[in-house]
C-alpha cells in the first residue's frame, strides 16, 4: 500500500461515525461590490509608515517623476504593459525591461520598480499584485529596495472579502501592507528587511484636479 | 517530533528551570503583553470578529471531517497546474522526499522560510545527515540557528532573547554561517535587521531550492498561502527554480472563498496587525517554477480520530493563545518540549506523538484551565476541554490521581476548601519550604509553595466583617 492510501484510510477510519459537517455559515460582512472610501485607503496605507500621494489622474506622470526624483532613482525597472503614459514626465528614465529576463543581481542593483497592481483593499491598507500588465513577474517588484506602486481608485475596494472574489487564484498573487517588516526584535516593528524597505504609493483619482 | 526534542525531562521540571532564569522571565513578559494589546485593538476594530471567528471554526470543522476528499481535490487542482504532490505518513518519510528530490537536483544547499511543520519533523538534521545545508532566513529562525538555539515561540521563535543578546549571537556567529555581522554592530533594531539583510542577500539570489511550509492550501484551486513580514518568505518563494513545500494535511481550506475569513483571522490574532505585510498565493508550477508539494500526516490522522482532541486540528498556528496564557508567561515555550509550545502544544503535541513519555504525559497538565487561551482563539478551539479530556486519558500513577481527585474534592466546596485552609493554617510549621511530598510533589515542582497565612483570607473576612472592624 501507498503512504497516499495508507493515509486516506487513515483519514476515512477516522472520522467515520462522525456527524455529517455541512457547508459554514457565514454570518459576517459579505462583500459589498460597492465605491471604498479612498481617504480611509490612503490612510491605512500610511499607519504602516509607506509614503502615499492622492492625486487626480492627469498628475499621475508628474507625481511619478517626483516621487523618483526625490528618491534620485535614475535606473528603474519598469515591467512589461506599464501604462506609457506614467513615464511621459521622464523622457530621460534609464528603463530596465524585463526582455529578455533581468538577472537576479540587475533587479538587486536597480534604484527601484515602478508597478502597476491589480487591486487595494482599504480596510487593511492592502496593494495585490496579479503578476498582470504593469507588474511582471514576482521578483521584479522583490528585489529592488524601493517600490513605487500606482494603484486605480477603480481598483480599491473596501474589504479582504471584496478583494477575494476580485482576485484569480490561478495567478501568481503577491499582497503587500506596507514595506517589507519584522517585529522579532523584541517585538518592535521595524520597517526593512529583505524586501523593499521603501514603498510609496501613488493613489490615481478620477478627473482633474479641482482647486 | 524534532530530534532537537528527544530526550527532553518532563514540563515540571524544565519549568523549575525556566522559572529561575529571571532575564528569561522579563523578556517574555514584556513582549506577550505588547503583542497582546495590539491584538486587541486590531480585533475590537472590526464590528464582525465574532461572526468570522464562529465561520472560522465551521470552515475547518468542514476540512476535518470531509479531509478525504478535500485532500483528493487538492492533490488533483495542484497536479493540474503543474505541480508534483508527494505524501509523507511520518516524518522520516517527509525528510527523506525532501532529501531525495534536493540530491535530484544536484544541489547542497537550501534557504528555508519559517515553517512549523519542518521543524516538527526535524528536517534540517535530517538534510544535515544527508549533506544538505538548510539555511533559515526568518529573523527570529536565523537568530535561533545561529545561537544554536531551540525556538520558543511559534510566531516569534528568539522571543526569550533581548537586543543585546541578539547582537552577541550575531557578531560572534554570523561568519560561522556565511557574510559576517559588521565589528560596530550595536543593538539599534534597525541595525540588527540591516545586519540580517546584509548577511542573506547572496545567499538568497544564488540558491537554487526553496523551502517551505504553508499557512494555507486551498482544496478548490490548489492554492499554497504563505503569510510573513520580512520579505525573506517572498525570496524563497520566488527565486529558486525547485520549490519544496511541506504541508500538514489539516492546513487544508475547501474553497477560494474561505481565504477570505482566514485572512481577517490569521493576521489580526498573531501579530496584531490589520495585514501582515506579505502573503504569497501560488497555484502548481507558477512562472516556470519547479514545485512539490509534501502532504503530512506524522500523527494528525490519530488526533483526527478523537473526537474531542479533533479540535486542536482547527488551529492556525497564530500564537494568540500563547501570548495571554499565564503559565507560558511564566515558564516560556522551551519548558514544553517540543516545536508546538503554550496552550496549543499542551493539547497538540500529546496527541501527535502519544502519551508515552513522561513530558508527553505531563503537558496536559501545564495549565491553571483559566480559560483565556480559549476566548482569544479564533478559530474557537475548546483547550480546556481538551486538556481535561486528555488528563483523564493520561497514564496517572495511582497516587497523583488520588491527588487530582481530592484537589477537585477540595476546590468544588468552598466550605471544604476553608477547612482545609483552616487545617493548613494550623500545621503551618510543616509545611515543607520547597515542595509538597506525595501527590502534591507534581503541582509543587513548578511552583513555589505559597506561604500559609496564619488566618486565611476568608477567616479574616468574617472576624473584622470585611475589614471594617
Ligand atoms: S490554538 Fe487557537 S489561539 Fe492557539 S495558536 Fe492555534 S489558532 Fe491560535
Amino acid at each position: 500500500m501507498s503512504s497516499r492510501d495508507v493515509i486516506l484510510a487513515r483519514v476515512r477510519a477516522a472520522v467515520a461515525g462522525s456527524a455529517p459537517v455541512g457547508e459554514a455559515a457565514r454570518a459576517y460582512r459579505a462583500p459589498d461590490g460597492g465605491a471604498a472610501d479612498l481617504e480611509l485607503f490612503a490612510e491605512r496605507v500610511r499607519d504602516y509608515r509607506a509614503v502615499v500621494h492622492v492625486v487626480p489622474d492627469d498628475e499621475v506622470p508628474a507625481a511619478v517623476a517626483a516621487a523618483l526624483a526625490a528618491r534620485g532613482a535614475r535606473r528603474v525597472v519598469v515591467p512589461a504593459g506599464l501604462p506609457e503614459e506614467w513615464l511621459a514626465a521622464l523622457p530621460g528614465l534609464e528603463r530596465l525591461v524585463d526582455d529578455p529576463p533581468l538577472a537576479a543581481s540587475a533587479l538587486d542593483a536597480a534604484d527601484g520598480v515602478l508597478s502597476a497592481c491589480a487591486a487595494g483593499v482599504a480596510e487593511t491598507g492592502t496593494i495585490v499584485l496579479d503578476a498582470g500588465p504593469g507588474q511582471g513577474r514576482r521578483a521584479l517588484t522583490l528585489l529592488p529596495d524601493y517600490h513605487l506602486c500606482v494603484v486605480r481608485a477603480a481598483q480599491v475596494v473596501a474589504s479582504v472579502p471584496d478583494a477575494v472574489a476580485r482576485l484569480d487564484p490561478v495567478r501568481p498573487l503577491t499582497w503587500i501592507s506596507g514595506p517589507s517588516a519584522t517585529s522579532d526584535i523584541e517585538l518592535n516593528r521595524v520597517e526593512g528587511v529583505h524586501g523593499p524597505r521603501t514603498l510609496e504609493v501613488i493613489v490615481a483619482e478620477p478627473g482633474t484636479r479641482t482647486s | 517530533m524534532s530530534g532537537t526534542f528527544l530526550g527532553m525531562p518532563a514540563f515540571p521540571r524544565n519549568a523549575e528551570k525556566a522559572l529561575a532564569d529571571s532575564q528569561l522571565r522579563f523578556n517574555l513578559r514584556k513582549a506577550t503583553h505588547t503583542i497582546r494589546g495590539r491584538r486587541a485593538s486590531v480585533v475590537e476594530e472590526l464590528p464582525d470578529w465574532q461572526g468570522l471567528r464562529a465561520a472560522g471554526k465551521a470552515i475547518k470543522d468542514d476540512t476535518l471531517r470531509n479531509l478525504e476528499r478535500h485532500l483528493l481535490q487538492a492533490e488533483r487542482m495542484v497536479t493540474e497546474a503543474g505541480g508534483h504532490v508527494h505524501w509523507a505518513a511520518d516524518a522520516e518519510e517527509a525528510n527523506r522526499i525532501v532529501a531525495d528530490l534536493v540530491r535530484a537536483t544536484g544541489q547542497t544547499e537550501v534557504v528555508k522560510v519559517k515553517s512549523m511543520a519542518t521543524q516538527e519533523i526535524g528536517l534540517n538534521e535530517a538534510l544535515a545527515a544527508e549533506g544538505v545545508t538548510a539555511y533559515e532566513t526568518d529573523l527570529a529562525e536565523l537568530i535561533v540557528q545561529l545561537g544554536d538555539d531551540w525556538p520558543s515561540h511559534i510566531l516569534v521563535p528568539a522571543i526569550h532573547r533581548n537586543r543585546s543578546e541578539i547582537r552577541e549571537i550575531f557578531l560572534d556567529h554570523m561568519g560561522e554561517w556565511g557574510r559576517p555581522a559588521p565589528a560596530n554592530l550595536t543593538d539599534e533594531p534597525k541595525t540588527l535587521a540591516e545586519a540580517a539583510r546584509l548577511h542573506l542577500r547572496e545567499r538568497f539570489l544564488s540558491t537554487k531550492v526553496g523551502v517551505s511550509g504553508a499557512n494555507f492550501l486551498i482544496a478548490e484551486t490548489g492554492t499554497l498561502v504563505v503569510l510573513e513580514s520580512e520579505g525573506n518568505g517572498r525570496m524563497c518563494l520566488t527565486l529558486p527554480e525547485t520549490l519544496i513545500s511541506v504541508v500538514g494535511i489539516e492546513k487544508i481550506l475547501p474553497t477560494w472563498r474561505d481565504l477570505e475569513v482566514f485572512l481577517q483571522l490569521l493576521p489580526r490574532s498573531s501579530t496584531g496587525e490589520r495585514m501582515n505585510p506579505y502573503t504569497s498565493m501560488w497555484t502548481g508550477a507558477a512562472e516556470g517554477q519547479e514545485f512539490h508539494l509534501v502532504l503530512l500526516d506524522n500523527g494528525r490522522t490519530d488526533v483526527l480520530a478523537d473526537e474531542v482532541g479533533r479540535q486542536a486540528l482547527r488551529c492556525i498556528r497564530c500564537s494568540a493563545c500563547l501570548n495571554v496564557c499565564p503559565v507560558y508567561e511564566r515558564v516560556g515555550g522551551h519548558a514544553y518540549g517540543s516545536v508546538y509550545p503554550g496552550p496549543i502544544g499542551a493539547i497538540l503535541t500529546p496527541q501527535l506523538r502519544g502519551m508515552g513519555s513522561e513530558l508527553d504525559a505531563s503537558l496536559p497538565y501545564a495549565s491553571s484551565l483559566c480559560g483565556a487561551c480559549y476566548d482569544v482563539c479564533p478559530v474557537a478551539i475548546d483547550i480546556p476541554e481538551v486538556l481535561v479530556h486528555l488528563r483523564a486519558k493520561a497514564p496517572h500513577r495511582p497516587a497523583e490521581r488520588l491527588g487530582l481527585k481530592a484537589a477537585s474534592w477540595v476546590l468544588d466546596r468552598p466550605a471544604r476548601l476553608r477547612r482545609v485552609q483552616r487545617l493548613a493554617s494550623r500545621f503551618r510549621g510543616l509545611v515543607p519550604k520547597r515542595s509538597l511530598p506525595g501527590p502534591g510533589a507534581a503541582w509543587t515542582q513548578t511552583r513555589d509553595v505559597p506561604s500559609v497565612p496564619e488566618e486565611s483570607f476568608r477567616d479574616w473576612w468574617d472576624r473584622t466583617e470585611g475589614g471594617a472592624r
